[in-house]
């Protein structure tokens, strides 16, 4: 498709794992964001606040010293607890799953307070004529507010998932072969960094629009019914 | 966890975040005063004047910080004009680089929220600015632009809190702020888990910091709206 001097298809392989990178963060992320957002509304004065100190903390570091933490520490945790059970071998996580976990634990924490935003937006009274008809209250998460936590929430997401995609550039830092790291690689054969640079910025910019006219579309259909 | 090693570097951290502050309060004035004209050319409604300005945020806020750094401190170097120019000895810095790179992106970021409360002063205002016959300029320097700064200051303060913590891409070229330190700290005692939480605890810090500052600026600039103590 594009050429760039031969380098085209490194590029899209990179472009490949940076989508992937995003979109299985975006998975974790959802569930995190889920269970914690309904503990920051549960009635467990513990879980509330273990949500609390979470959402907090992550939203007020960086999101590349979270990568670090993640890829560097995790491999250390790890090997501490299997040297607790006699394994002495050196142990590395993949800078993939480490990126997952630390993109899913960042988009988690922004999430989760459009989740709480979403949920305190539906009206009481579904939820205890959900009660009244005795449905169990995971089902009335299941079949009430969460179908409509879907539509409240989903500008909030869009915008969250735009910011995702392009943090996933930081996982190059720690030496996933994403979009970054593929074309920095092109720059250090080609030496031609502003060529390079410029093709990975529209590439992005490329994945950008491309969420956006897909968030659009997501909108739309979401508001087929329902108010307004 | 060892805090012996968290108490024997913590002033070096302490040194790396004096750095950080300094991108984040530099690149953050250059990037508000770039912020306004851009701004204020986005919120016209003639395409000449606000294509630029849109291409412009288009682009910084729909690439990755990491790309643009990497395209200011490893690209221009490219072009022999550049490296020719009276700005070569500046562009060769990562400081300046670095620099750079967060006031355009952060302008970018700035001007939007602008346009956003720009397009928000009440109507009425701006009606009755014009009916006693105020001209355009100083309809914005005496009522547009003073109810704008004050709406801005929390959707700003957020934009300065995310600038902080882009600020650790600095360490990417080399430079040492608070991230950068961390890591050289972790290179000599392989000590990762202390040293990046001590490092993410001094972020928190310098957040907390900056949210307070914001809410003090925020009563500051509304402080007409309220009209009983």
């Amino acid at each position: 498709m594009f050429d760039l001097k031969g380098f085209g298809d490194q590029l899209l392989a990179g472009t490949m794992v940076t989508i992937e990178l995003a979109l299985a963060s975006l998975v974790v992320g959802l569930c995190l964001a889920i269970l914690a957002a309904t503990a920051r509304l549960s009635d467990n004065w513990f879980a509330r606040n273990i949500a609390l100190a979470y959402t907090s903390v992550i939203r007020g570091i960086p999101e590349l010293l979270t990568v670090l933490i993640i890829y560097f520490g995790s491999a250390t945790a790890i090997m501490a607890v299997a040297r607790l059970f006699g394994y002495d071998e050196y142990i590395e996580i993949s800078p993939f799953v480490a990126g997952v976990i630390a993109l899913g634990l960042t988009f988690g924490a922004y999430a989760s307070e459009v989740f709480r935003g979403a949920i305190i937006a539906i009206p009481k009274g579904q939820r205890e004529a959900g009660l009244t008809i005795g449905m169990s209250p995971l089902k009335i998460f299941w079949r009430i507010t969460l179908p409509q936590v879907w539509r409240l929430a989903l500008p909030g997401l869009g915008n969250l998932f735009l910011v995702l995609l392009k943090d996933t550039a930081l996982i190059s830092v720690v030496g996933l072969h994403d979009l970054m790291r593929k074309t920095t690689e092109a720059v250090s054969y080609s030496k031609e960094p502003f060529l390079f640079y410029s093709a990975a910025a529209f590439i992005y910019l490329a994945l950008t629009i491309l969420t956006m006219v897909f968030i659009h579309f997501m909108e739309k259909r979401n508001s087929r019914w329902g108010d307004k | 966890m060892d805090f012996n090693v968290i108490i024997q570097y913590f002033p070096r951290l302490l040194e790396g975040a004096m750095t950080t502050l300094e991108l984040v309060v530099v690149s953050g004035l250059i990037g508000s005063l770039l912020a306004l004209p851009l701004g204020l050319a986005r919120h016209s409604h003639r395409p000449w004047l606000y294509a630029l300005p849109y291409a412009y945020i288009f682009f910084f806020r729909g690439t990755p910080l990491l790309v643009q750094i990497f395209l200011v401190y490893y690209g221009l170097a490219q072009f022999e004009f550049v490296r020719e120019s009276a700005l070569w000895p500046y562009l060769r810095e990562p400081y300046w680089c670095a620099i750079i790179a967060f006031s355009l992106n952060t302008a970018a970021y700035t001007a939007e929220i602008l346009r956003g409360a720009l397009g928000n002063v009440p109507r009425g205002e701006i009606e009755a600015a014009k009916t006693i016959g105020m001209r355009r300029v100083m309809l914005y320097r005496r009522i547009m632009l003073p109810r704008a700064f004050g709406m801005i200051m929390p959707a700003y303060g957020n934009e300065v809190i995310l600038m902080l913590k882009s600020s650790a891409l600095a360490s990417t070229i080399t430079l040492l702020d608070l991230t950068g330190t961390a890591r050289t700290i972790i290179a000599r005692t392989y000590t990762p888990i202390e040293i990046f939480l001590a490092a993410g605890f001094i972020y928190l810090m310098l957040s907390l910091i900056i949210i307070q500052f914001f809410r003090f600026l925020e009563k500051r600039s509304n402080r007409h709206l309220v009209s009983t103590r």
